[in-house]
């Protein structure tokens, strides 16, 4: 068994006296795909988000990729440069070119030459199946089209790890479906993926393992067949039977 | 005890590194305060230069132990987040607690401990600070201009009035509620319009006549902010129309009146009305100097609060006119029913800032030879028994201003929240 | 009734009523004009003006003619206007920084410069400045130098005049470094596309923009002499600078008024600005691996730009029509000098008037018209 690509020790945060997370342990093997529910408030976005110090923690360590995570620039940065972050509002830049979004970190960060960051980028935005967008502007585009572009860009950092964030939450339900069919081909890829979503088809079809939170704990954690046929705390089932 | 790096605080010793950064913290602050308020200067045995930055040396190494990340002390967390988050941010909030310190002693010398309120002449100006007495005597000067003494009472009956009537629209009667808007757009400027003619200006039922000329102040000031007010809000109204107007002349007059009054400085207006106006009016028709320029005022503004109403009125989702049209209102009950109430309610911030402007244009009514407030504190200031209170007059004025004004701002402020939470 | 009828008579009954005012006027103004002997024209403009302005920029005495006085006022009009935005810009952007600050004592001090030179009407500001703060200065011969060659005095700042040796030399070396500027920053883009590799222009460039004109020094023959203002007495009590640059106080109160009430309009507009941009924005890009600088320089900036450029250059065009408030204080400018004096020696109010107002309509109109097409031309293109 190798090493787990994140590994999350004995965290908390808090949000002024508010505490979010409460004595998060976490290991994530690479290649694996996990998915995070639970009710809203309970902390799972701001989990994903301290993976890639978008939110800071107060106690505890993060290791991700064998670099640990604290103020230190530099560790930050090159942890960034290996996870990729897909939001729910999409977040893409209004100014820029749907090929412009996604060259803009290669270029700048990674130094590649212009038209080699082009070619990667028509790579990614052709396995999303929005390689014809190229050069139309976010604001030309549906939801749908932004989110798939979106994943594209973080993709075009040719990142270890892929966190979303509520990725279909803010998407008319015609639109889900190929967000998430971009998101399965991905899985298939071999992605080592983190997903906070409430789409449980999308669970049981690819994660191989579940973690339910609620109130900034992780209440249960267990492989996909297994969370959704025994769910063993109380929580965990009123939980599911109001999703499902 | 730990070894201790004074370079890098951590929490192992949080005890020592507090103690001793907020002392030295201290330090730097009582420094500069002994030094402003008591002229002591504890550090006087040391070259000039070293003394006067030794607060700022001594407070940064404060800071920089009690910059400590995460001690789990929730105000020195919240402290050191805010205001210490980095040397550069440190070395700011020292300079501003330092600018503050220092600069309450002649403040409050100038404006409390050494002026002078009493007496009558200029000679009970004995301190070195603020001469108030001057303030004092010009009062009345400065608040009705020169309008005669004896008369002044009419002015006070006047606005004492207006006030009254202007909260009429809290008499909470339902029956008359329907008649509020009426009100206040026509019946009560007809009733301030009275009162200002036959009651300030005179000339009948045995009330002496005071010209225009004579009217001044801030008296002068409530007067023309007020009417000009009252005109240049329909008169925008309708320009914004105008402007979205489908008919081609309509519109063009439209942009072109308004592009004419934004495009030039409101003195030239006023040049304009004392100067250029009589030109094209017949010879024998006088109109009086107030009127001009409350007029040339109106327009000037109208034209602004037109911009104003316009971007309301394009703020409106085009449902809201295709909803009224498709309930069978015309052009004009459409408008005054659905479209102004709504777009009014948005665009109220940017109506309350062009009436702010109006308010702090008002003095630039001098270039008629009407001298409202300011106008009255340069002809007091060159008066040859008070010479040399410039100051003091300025002072004075700018307070009033600035009390008018943030008033008027906070008033806005809340009746935009109000009708936020409406909607 | 017909609709083509019905949408005509509304316009035609306006055109009526427009043509119909204008006539009024100038048949008025014709018979005052004829009852007073006084003739419509604009040749006056090339009579000679017989008075004196205080401060000019250009060579004018009272025997030049109307039409030099009307340029006198503009380019102080100008100068005022110039020197104004530049300092209220620099400030504004400032102050609207500071009002975002973290900093509880930053962000309010910020606040409260807003909130305290914003109520305070501009006139008010401008008398304060002119008749009670720069009053308050010494007399020429009791002031002190500051840095040894710079006098604030109760008749003016004055300062050391530049005399120039081979200016021209020196003129052509920055010709050449914003050329060279202009194209190392092409090369430095197409390095960047083609292998990836980035410059440091910044540096390039300021490097280029010291050493060039330095080297002009040294070699080019280029020097500069300082005419230092030197204290001489005109009579028992009067003394006067000569030599060096005098700037009358009447300039240093407007243009101290005008940029820091102008400064708080701009500091809004780019709080506003930066304000406008979600939190998101910032967020993705530093998901991406982008460093702080990088995300203000790529995704926050030229967003930002586009909230706050348009209602700064509103601020701009209100600054320079502010600037006619300084007939208050006899700063010769284009309304004191031309609507002011001329029209008081020639009594020619109509032609004097409308030539005043053209010239700040046009100016106005020019900055609408260039604010819309770059407006067109930055947009963010939507559906």
């Amino acid at each position: 068994m190798s090493d787990p690509i994140i590994k999350i020790e004995n965290m908390n945060k808090w949000f002024g006296d508010f505490q979010v997370l409460k004595d998060i342990n976490l290991s994530v093997e690479k290649n694996k795909k996990i998915v995070v529910c639970g009710p809203s408030g309970s902390g799972k976005s701001t989990l994903i988000r301290c993976i890639n110090r978008l939110e800071e923690h107060q106690e505890g360590n993060i290791v991700v990729d064998g670099n640990e995570l604290t103020e230190n620039t530099k560790n930050i940065e090159a942890i960034r440069a290996e996870v990729g972050m897909v939001f729910q509002q999409f977040n893409l830049f209004p100014h820029l070119s749907i090929l412009d979004n996604c060259t803009l970190a290669p270029v700048w960060v990674k130094k590649m030459p212009k038209k080699d960051a082009e070619q990667l980028a028509m790579k990614q935005l052709e396995q999303v199946q929005i390689a014809d967008q190229a050069h139309k502007f976010p604001g030309q585009l549906s939801g749908g089209q932004q989110q798939r572009c979106a994943i594209a860009r973080a993709l075009c950092m040719e990142p270890k790890i892929m966190l979303f964030d509520e990725p279909t939450s803010a998407l008319d339900p015609e639109m889900i479906k190929e967000v998430l069919d971009a998101m399965v081909n991905l899985a298939k890829a071999g992605m080592t993926m983190i997903v906070v979503t409430h789409e449980m088809g999308f669970a049981k079809e690819v994660a191989d393992e579940v973690i339910f939170m609620d109130e900034g704990m992780i209440v249960e954690r267990a492989e996909t067949k297994e969370f959704f046929a025994n769910p063993k705390s109380d929580r965990t089932k009123l939980f599911l039977s109001q999703i499902l | 005890m730990n070894k201790l790096n004074f370079l890098k605080p951590d929490k192992e010793n949080l005890h020592t590194y507090l103690y001793i950064g907020s002392s030295l913290f201290f330090i730097s602050i009582l420094d500069v305060f002994l030094g402003a308020f008591f002229q002591i200067n504890i550090t006087s045995f040391l070259p000039e230069f070293l003394s006067f930055i030794f607060p700022l040396i001594i407070g940064l190494i404060g800071l920089h132990l009690i910059r400590i990340e995460f001690t789990g002390i929730k105000n020195l967390d919240t402290v050191n987040k805010n205001i210490n988050t980095n040397t550069f941010n440190a070395v700011l909030t020292l300079l501003i607690i330092f600018v503050i310190i220092k600069s309450l002693p002649p403040l409050m010398s100038w404006f409390i401990i050494d002026a002078n309120i009493a007496g009558d002449t200029k000679e009970a100006c004995t301190g070195t600070g603020a001469c108030w007495t001057y303030i004092k005597i010009w009062m009345r000067r400065f608040v009705y201009g020169m309008y005669p003494n004896d008369y002044q009472w009419r002015i006070n009956i006047s606005f004492i009035l207006l006030i009254a009537l202007a909260f009429v629209g809290y008499i909470p009667s339902e029956k008359l509620k329907k008649f509020l808007t009426l009100y206040y757009v026509v019946i009560y400027p007809i009733i301030a319009f009275i009162l200002i003619y036959y009651l300030i200006s005179g000339g009948a039922f045995g009330l002496e006549w005071v010209e225009t000329g004579a009217w001044g102040g801030l008296s002068l000031t409530f007067i023309v902010s007020f009417f000009c007010l009252i005109f240049c809000f329909p008169v925008g109204m309708f320009l914004a129309l105008g402007r979205r107007s489908q008919l081609p002349t309509l519109r063009y007059i439209s942009i072109g009146f308004i592009e004419f009054w934004r495009g030039v400085p409101l003195i030239t207006v006023l040049f304009m009305s004392s100067v250029m106006f009589p030109m094209f009016l017949p010879e024998d028709f006088f109109m009086d100097k107030l009127v001009r320029v409350i007029i040339a005022i109106s327009l000037f503004e109208a034209a602004y609060v037109a911009e104003v109403i316009r971007g309301g009125l394009q703020a409106l989702p085009k449902g809201q006119y295709e909803a009224a049209k498709s309930l069978g209102m015309g052009y004009w009950k459409m408008h005054i029913f659905v479209i102004l109430p709504q777009a009014l309610k948005l665009v109220i911030p940017g109506i309350a800032n062009t009436f702010l402007a109006l308010v702090k244009d008002t003095p630039l009514i001098f270039v008629v030879g009407l001298l409202e407030i300011v106008g009255m504190l340069n002809l007091a200031k060159t008066n040859p028994k008070w010479l040399g209170f410039a100051m003091e007059g300025y002072v004075f004025a700018a307070i009033i201003f600035w009390i008018i004004c943030y008033a008027m701002s906070k008033y806005s402020y809340n009746l935009e929240l109000k009708y936020k939470t409406e909607r | 009734m017909n609709a083509t009828v019905r949408k005509l008579i509304p316009q035609l009954i306006t055109i009526l009523v427009v043509v119909l005012v204008f006539g009024f006027f100038t048949i008025n103004a014709q018979t005052n004009m004829d009852n007073r002997g006084i003739e419509f024209g604009y040749g006056f403009l090339s009579q000679e003006a017989s008075f004196d302005v205080q401060f000019s920029l250009i060579e004018y005495d009272g025997s030049h003619s109307y039409a030099r006085a009307y340029l006198v006022g503009l380019l102080n009009t100008l100068l005022v206007a110039f020197i104004g935005i530049i300092i209220s810009t620099i400030l504004g952007v400032i102050i609207g920084i500071a009002r975002l600050s973290p900093n509880y004592l930053i962000e309010r001090s910020a606040a409260f410069y807003v909130e305290f030179f914003r109520n305070i009407p501009l006139l008010l500001q401008i008398f304060f400045w002119y008749f009670a703060a720069l009053r308050a200065l010494p007399l020429p011969q009791d002031a002190e130098a500051i840095m040894g060659v710079f006098f604030l005095t109760i008749k003016g700042l004055f300062v050391p005049r530049f005399v120039w040796e081979n200016l021209d030399v020196f003129f052509y070396s920055i010709l050449a470094v914003i050329i060279s500027i202009v194209v190392i920053k092409n090369y430095a883009r197409r390095l960047q596309e083609n292998e990836g590799k980035q410059l440091p222009v910044l540096y390039i460039s300021l490097g280029l923009f010291i050493i060039l004109p330095l080297l002009t020094f040294l070699i080019g023959g280029v020097s500069l002499g300082f005419e230092i203002p030197v204290i001489k007495q005109l009579s028992t009590t009067s003394f006067v600078y000569e030599g060096g640059l005098g700037i009358p106080p009447e300039l240093i109160a407007l243009t101290l008024a005008l940029a820091l009430y102008t400064a708080t309009f701009i500091a809004e507009c780019v709080r506003a600005g930066i304000q406008g941009i979600s939190k998101g924005q910032k967020e993705a890009a530093a998901s991406i691996g982008l460093t702080p600088n990088q995300v203000l320089k790529l995704v926050i900036m030229p967003q930002a730009l586009r909230i706050i450029i348009p209602p700064t250059t509103n601020q701009y065009l209100n600054l320079t029509k502010n600037s006619s408030l300084a007939a208050a204080i006899a700063y010769p400018d284009l309304v004191l000098v031309f609507a002011g004096t001329a029209l008081m020696q020639t009594g020619r109010a109509i032609e004097i008037v409308s030539i005043t107002m053209l010239t700040y309509l046009s100016i106005s109109l020019s900055i609408s018209v260039l604010m819309n097409w770059y407006n067109k031309r930055i947009a963010i293109t939507e559906k």
